[in-house]
């Protein structure tokens, strides 16, 4: 077993390991907390597959960005360190049935298609992604790019006007 | 470079998936919901880039999908984020049980 598969191992575990805590503790910032490591190893995990781009929009987007957010909701709703109510053990115990038997049999369905591979280096270029997703020729992605871009500015209107405080009411 | 399959990628992948699937079925919290959601977003966004790395080595189109999913994820968040601090104002708690009121 080379470094390169060993640091494949390590990472998925980290992920693994990070984001089971992260849907099963008890204490909401924590949980935030481990989100932020699982995301940080979904960015090393991109590192490794040498697609530096999306590694670095990764961490500023989400590591940046919605961890951020979601940490700041928490200090606006939530009494940080008082532990969340445990969850009902018949519906624990159902949901991790219905969620391992949907892994065995996903990972039943990859192992028996066996994907075969090209071997063929993949070098993403970052200039040629952005010549990519501004050109209008037939494998252009310029399209949704613009729909991309104005669905940002519906979800930037829409979070104004729904957290907009309401004027008292005129009498 | 082509000791690990994909295989492995995609069982990494899945479980993440259903780690995030898990969650969201036994959290009853918003917040803790979507970062569930969150999970499985990132579980797709590697599913992506795997894909377009060991099958279609010449194409970008992997990429792009990813880089779409990310920006969609992040608008998804903020108006999830603005519609449950609007929740916390009018009913003083984010627990879905609590808000109800939609249900019937």
């Amino acid at each position: 077993m080379s470094a390169y598969a060993i640091i494949f191992y390590l990472i998925s575990a980290f992920i693994l390991g990070t984001g089971i805590l992260a849907v099963t503790t008890r204490k909401i910032f924590r949980a935030a907390i481990w989100l932020l490591f699982s995301l940080v190893g979904v960015a090393a995990l991109y590192f490794w597959m040498d697609v530096n781009f999306i590694a670095a929009v990764q961490i500023v987007v989400y590591v940046g960005g919605i961890v951020v957010l979601i940490i700041f909701s928490i200090f606006l709703t939530q009494k940080a360190g008082e532990l969340m109510p445990k969850p009902v053990l018949k519906r624990n115990i159902f949901s991790a049935l219905a969620v391992l038997i949907g892994f065995a049999l996903t990972c039943e369905l990859i192992y028996e298609h066996g994907f075969t591979s090209i071997d063929q280096p993949f070098d993403v270029d970052v200039h040629e992604i952005g010549m990519q997703m501004l050109s209008t020729t037939q494998h252009g992605f310029v399209l949704p790019f613009e729909v991309v871009s104005i669905l940002l500015l519906a979800a930037m209107i829409g979070c104004i006007v729904i957290a907009i405080k309401s004027k008292p009411e005129e009498k | 470079m082509s000791q690990i399959p994909l295989t492995h990628i995609l069982f990494v992948s899945t479980a993440l998936f259903f780690i995030g699937m898990y969650g969201l079925f036994t959290r009853r919290n918003m917040i803790t919901m979507l970062m569930a959601i969150e999970l499985i977003l990132n579980s797709v966004n590697i599913n992506f880039v795997a894909f377009n790395k060991y099958l279609f080595p010449d194409k970008l189109n992997g990429i792009f999908f990813t880089v779409f999913v990310i920006t969609i994820a992040a608008a998804e968040a903020a108006v999830a984020i603005a519609i449950i601090i609007n929740l916390y104002r009018s009913h003083n708690s984010i627990d879905v049980e609590d808000a109800g009121e939609l249900k019937f």
